[in-house]
């Protein structure tokens, strides 16, 4: 189909969509006057329930504990694919591309030394906001998804600041592989402490606490943790994965 | 607040839009990673301080850092 | 003007399916992707906001409060960061394509080798 046809029937396509969709927008409330009374209820009865200030943490690992379980089996199922498709990528390249490069000249493209020095020194405070907001996700705006990616990208500034063999070091590949793995059966397995107590799936069984206190909400800490762990790992992993190309050409320079 | 959450509006409107049509991928990392931010104010604007953490640290830093390997990883050979 | 959130993610949707469709460029197609993404996550928040009400954390505001709608943002917030992923293994993949066929046109990719 070329270019164009396919483009106006693009635009045919879209004129449907936006009729459809006006049609359906009338039928809304107006923006600013929702009354949805799940959400209304959570409001009342969520931090006495659950002894957590952050409600959203608390709708997504405890009263909807099931479908963030789903979705970070879709993280893991996505960083599983990475690796495949990277690693039969490198063990073809190792035996014929690389010896082929190294004869082209190709040099490594030198950082400046304020790239360095500021990587250098952003790497403890980064790790450091990363524990606390994984750490802090039933307290505060944050939790396992978002602490996660900002310890992987600790992980990023440490090959900005050095080269990747000193990200290799600090993460290694097993290392890797391993917090991602386990994070993400944690989960599950913390799941089952709600069918050992006799009830339902990922029930919060664990004793509550006191609201406002670090070690509060029961199982929604561990899962935060959990989830920090299998975020940071799999993140990690894929960095690593699309920076394995360069280690072949440094090696040889 | 009616006038603050029209104006970011406009402004996420805006940068989607310049996130379609800069066509070379290099250029549009930069600008995805500006639409991130721009995401993430729009976000908070709405009450939103996890979903806006999220977005600032996965839409800015994330995804721009990864569209650069690939293009990086893909120029190698 | 209470239109305007319901309009602005429409739109998102319709600018980014049009790059998908007339894109040259394989990374250029997932980045309209997840342009596409983000119109849900607008339209998800715009639903569940009330006005002249707080956020849902409870650290300092007391309880009755009028805050808004938790469970959109629940449902924003696991979406963001397994979106991201999910752009990785689509990044990965166009990748792969770019070393098989050389290139990275779609237009250009019609044979099917097997």
């Amino acid at each position: 189909m070329s270019f164009t046809s396919r483009r106006n029937l693009f635009f045919a396509g879209v004129l449907g969509f936006a009729a459809l969709f006006l049609w359906g927008l009338r039928g809304l409330p107006d923006f600013g006057r929702y009354e949805g009374v799940y959400g209304l209820t959570l409001n009342k009865v969520g931090v006495a329930q659950t002894h957590a200030t952050n409600l959203v943490a608390a709708v997504a690992f405890d009263y909807r504990g099931f479908d963030t379980l789903g979705e970070e089996f879709i993280l893991f199922a996505a960083v599983v694919g990475v690796a495949i498709l990277l690693r039969a990528h490198r063990d073809e390249a190792a035996t014929d591309d690389a010896k082929e490069k190294e004869d082209e000249g190709r040099s490594v493209p030198h950082t400046s030394d304020a790239v360095r020095v500021l990587g250098l020194g952003l790497i403890g405070p980064t790790v450091l906001l990363g524990l606390y907001v994984v750490v802090h996700g039933h307290l505060t705006p944050g939790g396992g998804f978002s602490g996660g990616v900002v310890l992987a990208t600790a992980a990023l500034l440490v090959y900005l600041a050095g080269e990747y063999v000193a990200l290799r070091r600090v993460s290694p590949e097993s290392l890797t592989e391993l917090a991602e793995s386990a994070g993400a059966g944690s989960y599950a397995v913390i799941g089952v402490f709600g069918l050992l107590a006799g009830q339902a799936f990922l029930t919060n069984v664990l004793p509550l606490g006191t609201t406002g206190h670090l070690n509060s909400s029961g199982t929604i800490l561990l899962i935060n943790l959990a989830v920090g762990v299998e975020v940071a790992g799999g993140f990690s992993f894929i960095l690593a994965e699309f920076l394995e190309q360069t280690l072949l050409v440094r090696e040889r320079v | 607040m009616e006038l603050l959450h029209g104006l970011v509006l406009v402004l996420v409107a805006v940068g989607g839009t310049a996130v379609v049509f800069t066509r070379d991928p290099l250029a549009q990392s930069m600008v995805v990673s500006f639409y991130g931010i721009l995401l993430g104010i729009l976000f908070f604007v709405f009450r939103a301080p996890d979903v806006a953490l999220s977005q600032i640290v996965v839409g800015a830093v994330a995804l721009p850092t990864m569209i650069l390997l690939a293009l990086a990883k893909a120029n190698q050979e | 003007m209470t239109f305007l959130p319901f309009a602005i993610a429409a739109w998102l949707f319709a600018v980014g399916l049009y790059g998908i469709v007339t894109s040259r460029h394989l990374i250029h197609l997932v980045i309209c992707l997840s342009v596409v993404q983000s119109s849900t996550y607008v339209l998800l928040l715009a639903i569940g906001y009330r006005t002249g009400a707080g956020a849902p954390i409870f650290a300092e505001t007391p309880v009755g409060a009028p805050v808004v709608d938790p469970v959109v943002q629940a449902l924003t917030l696991t979406d963001s960061v397994v979106a991201a992923t999910v752009t990785a293994l689509l990044l990965a993949l166009a990748v792969q394509v770019h070393k098989k066929a050389g290139t990275f046109d779609p237009d250009e990719l019609d044979i099917l080798q097997g």
